[in-house]
């Protein structure tokens, strides 16, 4: 009798504590965000709503994506903070996202915003392709710093350059997507082409040519501004590169995912993510954000990415995803040896 | 003899059931209820999922196009008609994927988005879809839309069913050059698996060198480890900065010479382990009669020791052609541009999100796994016993010269193994590889990267306990009851089947069935989808099988009497079970447990369809890591894996001691 008592006590006090964390509110959200900003970000928020806990599923874009479009009928996330606009665009096309204007969406720029009557998505950040130049090993293999997309075709970089997969990385499809709007659906396929003859490899993820310059497993890598920053502030000894014929770009989008359990919640941290202090909480990481006026310098970040920025169109990349990638895995995908 | 056929036929005499039999069968039944829900029906899943096709219906919508004044007079006309009769689409061009869209405006020869025309559009039926710009129209209701806004009017295919995926498969050479890529991977790494775990297994067993058991432990160490783990040492030894790049001679590692070192890395245990256990018997007395016949040691080696160890090799042989074949994690991580099947279904499902297309490229690479499977089992039933009472044990005599030979080779296998560990324990511990060579702990702030953080390592910890735990009980006692139950032949001998069946299953095809089965809201378990309990559930089912194995094996060695004497003595077979079954097997029991904890630790494939927030996994976080390019931080995960199964064999080193001296004393007198 004895020994129940004392195991009592402590299981009705778990199962009390249970309750009381019950009471507070959860939202599961999906995200492609980096890392290592997920618990700044929740803990912005949480100064501003204490009872909204966010539960973060964190996975690469494609993966989130996927995750999404296979629980279409079933949606397990209440809100999808920080994802590609061209990932939500797809959610859309579905049906999966419920439109919610939040309180303060005038103040950004159209551009970030959905076009729709009430928006589905509003932006956060842009998320701007770049190639990452390890200076010493580029020495080492004697190659000059490329300046445009074009350059990268030489055949002086044989070899020594890596991009993402468009087909599994969000960054690889803006860069396919923004070199068939910048050199026309031929001029696009025939710069590919070419240039594909100058890779070494395509990675999955988007960051990693980066890291991967970084760490000089290759001189070149082809992925974004902000990671090429980041790495470089680690002491990596890289420069990152604006081609001059302007990079693609994609935005990180919230939108709210029909059929939450709690629209309530769900709405506040909508309206939380479009906020000046949440802007300048991703300024911390992303030079070009959605509300105008906002973004300061990021350090490391290269000069004149804003302006190189082309006017992506995300209605044509959404819209043409499937036969893009499809094309491009018949092209690039077979050829599986490594070019040596 | 004439008598007895003339005789008719008595009353067939049937056993009573007993009340212990029902219960038998009822647990029999359970747990083969528990391997339908958990395998049958989800592969049912997966492959009807291979043949839901998407198509283009033309006939699914209706289009009035409006004169320049915007009055809609003119006739209804549907996209099927307009292209009977333009010619624009072939009937191949109507295959999609669940993610294609089609333009309206190729049916409208004289289109221009800058006439006064207006267009009315409209869905046929009410399963009908299309997207004016990226806004999902659904419903039979008419959408008016300008000339400049139908343009952006794109028709969303439809499902339906048929071997389409199948075709587009293979007329994809990026995509079914993979079978050929993934067929020469696995017969060259088992080639090469093969011949050095003989020749080791073959030192252990059949020379006189010293420090066996010190190599027998070294061997075994790749199995305490993600197959992901050599990829990344491998990257650290030959990569473009590699310590010893040299040795490559230009040659990238980034492909299938990667592929196979890594392959014959993590393989080496398993063949090791089955080659040794055929070597380690064999009868004297053949080898004293080639020596009598003269016969040089190379005949004999050819005539007496590979025939005796034959079926060692074979079954070894499709063992690891089989691991190989369907491992995932290391093609990820050192593949490169060489595609092969497994990570195909990764690529499809994750990368391109099309489903579809992920079922038929494990329908495929089911193929290949299954027939390894059926030629390892038939060759294994024709194994008959090689000793017999009258055989004298074979027992290795010193040979000075040899035995120094084989201690150099397992010197250098031992290397090989010690190496790859050393190399990545090493590149977790420098600060920023190449350029800082510091050593520092950062790389083990995982809580800053990608793949869940230290969470995610003790997440892992508890899904191998818990795994160990719920497997070991479910596993042993679906032995118990299939081997020692009376009567009931074919539904013991489908339960043989059912529990044959997951050891032919890769695990990526495994984990996408259980997202096709268990997300599926109609689905009455769809409860524990996103839980750890889909996650134990998972890696039971993904190791049932050997684990079933060696619960049999040890159950048979028990004879059936003790069944017959618990019945005459009136006791319930369930007493007997734990009282008598149970601690006779304790050995084996906790061989399951062990087995089914490492493989817990370790596991990539199958779990990674399946995780979710909360239950992030220690082996795929190297996975997630790896792959956002934190390839330091990715060692130092892996490694914090080898250290926990490493000390998990040590408890349970000193756990078998301990139970073994109190329930086995009874076999030694």
């Amino acid at each position: 009798m004895k020994l129940t008592k004392t195991w009592a006590a402590p299981l009705f006090a778990s199962v009390l504590a249970a309750t009381a964390a019950q009471a507070e509110t959860e939202l599961t959200v999906y995200t492609a965000i980096e890392a290592e900003d997920l618990a700044r970000y929740a803990e912005t928020f949480n100064a501003h709503h204490p009872d909204i806990k966010v539960n973060w599923v964190r996975d690469s874009t494609g993966v989130v994506t996927a995750k999404l479009l296979a629980e279409r009928d079933n949606p397990q996330a209440d809100v999808v903070w920080g994802l590609a606009a061209t990932s939500l665009l797809l959610l859309k096309s579905e049906g999966m996202l419920e439109p919610y204007a939040p309180a303060g969406v005038e103040m950004l720029d159209p551009k970030f915003v959905d076009a729709g009557d009430t928006p589905t998505w509003v932006g956060m950040d842009a998320w701007v392709a770049s190639v990452c130049y390890n200076t010493i090993e580029a020495e080492k293999a004697g190659l000059t710093p490329p300046t445009s997309w074009k350059d990268l075709t030489n055949e002086m970089y044989k070899g020594h350059v890596i991009m993402p997969n468009p087909n599994s990385s969000g960054t690889g499809f803006l860069d396919v997507s923004s070199w068939l709007q910048m050199f026309g659906e031929e001029g696009g396929w025939e710069y590919m082409d070419a240039l594909h003859e100058n890779i070494a490899r395509y990675t999955h993820s988007g960051s990693k040519p980066c890291k991967l310059a970084a760490a000089g497993e290759i001189p070149i890598g082809v992925s974004f501004a902000f990671r090429g920053a980041k790495s470089k502030a680690d002491g990596a000894p890289l420069e990152i590169i604006v081609p001059s014929e302007g990079v693609g770009w994609d935005m990180e989008a919230t939108a709210i995912v029909a059929g939450t359990d709690d629209l309530e919640a769900a709405q506040k941290l909508v309206d939380f993510t479009v906020t000046k202090e949440a802007m300048e909480m991703y300024n911390s990481g992303y030079a070009v954000v959605a509300m105008p006026g906002v973004a300061k310098p990021v350090k490391f970040f290269p000069e004149g990415l804003l302006d190189a920025m082309i006017a992506n169109d995300f209605e044509f990349a959404a819209n043409n995803r499937a036969s893009i990638l499809e094309e491009w895995q018949k092209r690039y995908d077979g050829k599986s040896e490594p070019k040596g | 003899m004439t008598d007895a056929t003339a005789l008719p036929d008595g009353p067939v005499i049937k056993g009573r059931l007993s009340r212990d039999d029902v219960i038998m069968r009822l647990g029999m039944v359970v747990i083969a209820i528990y391997l339908v829900a958990t395998m049958v029906l989800p592969l049912w899943a997966m492959l009807s999922k291979s043949f839901s096709t998407f198509k283009f219906d033309l006939s699914g919508y209706e289009i009035q196009v409006s004169d320049e004044a915007g009055s809609f007079e003119g006739t209804i006309l549907t996209p099927a008609e307009l292209n009977a009769e333009l010619g624009v689409l072939e009937l191949g061009d109507l295959d999609a994927g669940s993610d294609s869209r089609m333009g309206l405006t190729q049916f409208f020869p004289d289109f221009s988005f800058r006439s006064p025309v207006m267009y009315r559009v409209r869905n046929t039926t009410d399963a009908g879809r299309f997207l004016v710009g990226s806004e999902l129209k659904t419903g039979t209701e008419w959408i008016e839309l300008d000339s400049n806004t139908f343009r952006r009017v794109q028709m969303r295919p439809v499902k339906s069913t048929g071997l389409g995926n199948f075709v587009s498969y293979f007329s994809t050479p990026a995509l079914f050059n993979s079978i050929k890529n993934s067929l020469m991977i696995a017969v060259i790494s088992t080639v090469i698996t093969v011949t050095l775990a003989f020749w080791f297994a073959y030192a252990l067993n059949r020379s006189c060198m010293r420090f066996k058991g010190a190599f027998r432990l070294v061997a075994m160490a790749p199995i305490l480890v993600p197959s992901l783990l050599p990829g990344i040492a491998l990257v650290y030894l030959f990569g473009n900065q590699g310590m010893i790049k040299e040795l490559l001679f230009g040659a990238s590692i980034y492909g299938p010479i990667g592929i196979v070192i890594g392959s014959v890395f993590f393989t080496f245990p398993h063949a090791f382990i089955i080659i040794s256990t055929a070597l380690a018997i064999s009868d004297a007395r053949l080898y004293e009669a080639a020596v009598s016949l003269r016969s040089t040691p190379w005949r004999t080696f050819w005539t007496v020791t590979i025939p005796g160890a034959r079926y060692g090799l074979i079954s070894a042989a499709f063992v690891v052609f089989n691991l190989v074949i369907t491992d995932f994690g290391l093609p990820k991580v050192i593949g490169g541009q060489f595609n092969v099947l497994a990570v195909d279904i990764y690529k499809q499902v994750i990368g391109q999100q099309n489903f579809e297309m992920g079922a038929v490229v494990s329908v495929v690479l089911v193929v290949p796994a299954i027939l390894a499977f059926a030629i390892d089992r038939l060759v294994q039933s024709k194994q008959v016993a090689l000793l017999s009472a009258r055989s004298v044990p074979y027992q290795p005599t010193t040979n000075r010269k040899a035995d120094n030979i084989f201690l150099g080779y397992c010197v250098l296998v031992a290397v090989f193994i010690v190496g790859m560990l050393a190399v990545c324990q090493f590149a977790a511990l420098i600060k920023f590889w190449p350029y800082d060579l510091s050593f520092s702990l950062k790389n083990y702030e995982f809580d800053r990267m990608d793949g869940g953080g230290w969470g995610s390592y003790f997440n892992s910890i508890k899904l191998a306990l818990l795994t160990a735990v719920i497997g070991t009980c479910v596993i042993f006692f679906g032995a118990y009851l299939v081997e020692k139950s009376n009567g009931f032949k074919t539904g013991r001998a489908i339960f043989q089947m059912f529990a044959m069946l997951p050891m032919a299953i890769p695990g990526m095809v495994l984990g996408l069935a259980y997202i096709f089965f268990f997300n599926n809201p109609a689905n009455p378990l769809n409860f524990i989808y996103g839980t750890m309990a889909i996650l134990v559930i998972c890696t039971v089912t993904h190791f049932y099988t050997v684990s079933h194995l060696t619960a049999v094996t040890a159950l048979k060695q028990m004879d059936r009497e003790f069944e017959s004497v618990s019945a005459s003595l009136k006791q319930p077979t369930m007493k007997l079970f734990s009282r008598v079954t149970v601690p006779v097997c304790m050995p084996a029991i906790l061989d399951i447990s062990i087995y089914l904890f490492v493989n817990a630790m370790t596991t990539v494939s199958a779990v990674v369809f399946l995780y979710s927030p909360k239950t992030t996994l220690a082996s795929i976080a190297v996975l997630n890591m790896d792959d956002a390019g934190d390839i330091a931080p990715a060692a130092a995960m892996g490694m914090m894996i080898f250290y926990t199964n490493a000390a998990a064999r040590i408890i349970h080193l000193i756990l078998s001691k301990g139970v073994l001296t109190r329930t086995q004393a009874w076999r030694t007198r």
